[in-house]
């Protein structure tokens, strides 16, 4: 994805794992990347499989925790496409265990 | 068993959901919809002449019913031209279905003829959008529109049908239920209790309604809160109408163009119960340092606007007429004689200034000549700019929906159009649209429409040949740099409605200008009202951009 706008100075910040159940439809994606990217909120990670047969889809995101987060958890609450958000810490493994393909 | 095209269906779905009018422009990818729609006849089609201008007239049907209304474009340029009325509609919560034909299914993506992506272009403008593609899925996604649309907090939602799944036959048992909106969530009732805690001890309380209390249908549980509590009420752009502006308690607009003492009492209050309004920065000016003594009580239907400016002591989700309604009984009956005396004093000594208001040649002068020749039953729209500012602070409104104006997004060329969607609505109320000589050029194309519908709106057009806001940032904080805001030429307005069918009435030319406004006010049919108005007026108070709100200019 495109970066629009400089991202904040991040880093220093404790990361954190977001866990999203989303209806599975092309457009669902954009709609939750439209949001990080118009308030400058990098995400650092992503992942996204299908789950309940191909209706609906997970998705992990790793994001750092900063002060903005809590509105941008609200606004990711509203779209309709997203059933659930869980958060999670930095000691989640999701991200940990997909490292190895990154290397 | 139902069978029919996915035009057709739109169509039964759209009357189920009691659309009577909707305004549009055809083209070649929303064809078999047009066709359909010459085939029934319960829906009017009102034809715009361009689609920003059908955008409005759907927004100006929904902001005085408060219903969902409709518009059509066709795909490509006509979709995009949808796009300002859509993002102004986001912005100030109104509830609007927009319906665009898009290139058939085989054939996005490929750059076809007249093919935008409006789905992915509306992602950050709507509260949702959908891309049909089958004619069975219309089933769920026309109700779902409308129930998105008019649930929580109220907005606009696009609707994206490929041409081939418009002609494409559907075969169904029955229609879904008609869309109704979801529950509001239900407050907590420890936050009310706390809310009313706040209230019942608070010394110097001020309630700040927002244009929440108005999609809420709010306006009379505020204003007993107000009364029954003693507490001075101000209101934002949006709000204009929930409290009568001549109500005692009433301390008017508050922000950047409010009067001095309204921004004085804020800047005094020790609590603030913020009603469906959104500590937007043309409101509350600085956001640190605005009402830096008060305890928040913030109230709203949308989660989000919670916590988002300002940190709200107590916060409660739901609507704001069921929460006032349980507020209402756990708020003490005060008279705070010591509080309303000091709020008085404020305003004697910082009143708004409002200079030439007997004479209708002056702009606060011509809009109390208006004020006085209607009724409350009118309604009021405006373009964006000064005269809406000067709307704003001298027109008296006294009921909720008597006002329409763009206030988020701002946009000229807003007033005329919705207007004409105000009096497609109430064909029964006079609809008269303050504008500016820049804000109406915006939508000039409409008052083809309005001579065709023959509808009562009256254009009162505060001509200063100019923009004047610009202008007078340019003057007042630019070095008066004044550059690009003064208009080298001057249309003939006089000859322009002529030439639409409009009849027109020139002030500047009439000996009594009252009278002949009254008149012109008075006499059934569309009508331009023109008046020059001097380009050094200026809108104060201003609050310079980026300033807190005590550190009001002029006024």
């Amino acid at each position: 994805m495109e970066q629009v706008a400089e991202p904040l100075q991040q880093s220093g910040f404790a990361k954190v794992v977001l866990e999203l159940e989303v209806n599975n439809h092309p457009g669902v994606m954009s709609h939750i990347c439209n949001l990080f990217a118009r308030r400058a909120f990098n995400m650092e990670g992503i992942m996204c499989m299908p789950v309940a047969d191909g209706i609906r889809s997970r998705i992990w995101l790793l994001v750092f925790e900063d002060q903005r987060l809590e509105q941008m958890i609200r606004q990711l609450e509203k779209l309709e496409d997203v059933l659930a958000v869980n958060r999670h810490g930095a000691e989640h493994d999701v991200f940990v265990r997909m490292e190895d393909f990154f290397h | 068993m139902n069978q029919m095209t996915g035009a057709q269906l739109i169509l039964r779905l759209l009357e189920r959901q009691g659309v009577r009018t909707i305004a549009g422009i055809p083209g070649g990818a929303i064809l078999p919809l047009y066709d359909a729609l010459s085939g029934t006849g319960t829906i009017q089609h009102v034809l715009a002449r361009h689609e920003q201008g059908a955008g409005f007239m759907a927004q100006g049907m929904a902001r005085v019913s408060g219903k969902p209304e409709v518009c059509f474009a066709s795909s490509g340029p006509g979709a995009t031209n949808l796009v300002t009325a859509i993002a102004d509609a986001m912005l100030d919560s109104i509830p609007l279905v927009a319906i665009t034909g898009q290139v058939p299914l085989s054939m996005i993506g490929t750059d076809a003829f007249q093919e935008v992506d409006i789905y992915g272009m509306t992602v950050p403008i709507t509260k949702h959008n959908f891309l049909v593609r089958s004619a069975e899925e219309l089933l769920e996604v026309i109700p779902e529109a409308f129930r998105i649309a008019m649930s929580g907090r109220p907005g606009p939602v696009l609707v994206d049908v490929p041409k081939d799944v418009q002609g494409q036959i559907v075969t169904f048992d029955e229609f879904p239920p008609v869309a109704v909106p979801k529950a509001a969530p239900r407050p907590e009732m420890a936050q009310i209790e706390a809310a009313a805690r706040l209230i019942n001890e608070a010394e110097r309380p001020v309630l700040y309604l927002g244009g929440g209390v108005i999609h809420s249908g709010a306006a009379q549980q505020a204003v007993m809160l107000a009364e029954q509590g003693g507490l001075p009420t101000t209101m934002t752009l949006m709000a204009l109408g929930a409290m009568p502006m001549d109500h005692p308690l009433s301390i008017g607009m508050l922000g950047m163009h409010g009067a001095r003492y309204t921004n004085f009492v804020l800047e005094e209050a020790d609590l603030l119960i913020c009603v469906g309004a959104r500590f937007d920065d043309r409101a509350i000016g600085k956001a640190a340092q605005f009402c830096p003594k008060a305890g928040i009580i913030h109230i709203d239907v949308d989660p989000s606007e919670l916590d988002k400016i300002k940190t709200a002591h107590v916060a409660i989700n739901g609507d704001v007429a069921e929460v006032l309604e349980l507020l209402l009984p756990r708020v003490q009956v005060q008279l705070r004689k010591r509080w309303l005396a000091h709020v008085d004093g404020l305003k004697s000594r910082y009143p708004m200034q409002f200079g030439g208001l007997d004479d209708p040649r002056s702009h606060y002068g011509l809009i109390r000549a208006v004020a006085s020749a209607l009724d409350d039953e009118a309604v009021i729209t405006t373009d964006v700019g000064q005269h809406q500012m000067w709307v704003a602070q001298a027109y008296p409104f006294r009921r909720p929906r008597q006002w329409l104006t763009s206030g988020g997004l701002g946009t000229m060329g807003f007033g005329m159009p919705t207007a004409l969607g105000a009096a497609l609505a109430a064909p029964e109320r006079t609809v008269v649209c303050f504008s500016g000589d820049g804000s109406i050029m915006m939508n000039i194309q409409e008052l083809a429409t309005l001579a065709e519908q023959g509808l009562n709106v009256k254009i009162v057009l505060m001509n200063n040949n100019a923009l004047g806001l610009v202008y007078q940032q340019q003057s007042l904080f630019y070095g008066k740099r004044t550059f690009a805001s003064r208009y080298a030429g001057a249309p003939d307005f006089m000859k322009i409605a002529e030439g639409f069918g409009i009849p027109a009435v020139d002030l500047d030319q009439c000996e009594h200008p009252r009278a002949a406004l009254a008149q012109a006010l008075q006499t059934p049919g569309p009508c331009l009202i023109h008046a020059s108005i001097d380009r050094e007026e200026f809108v104060y108070p201003m609050v310079p951009p980026g300033a807190a709100n005590t550190e009001m200019i002029g006024g």
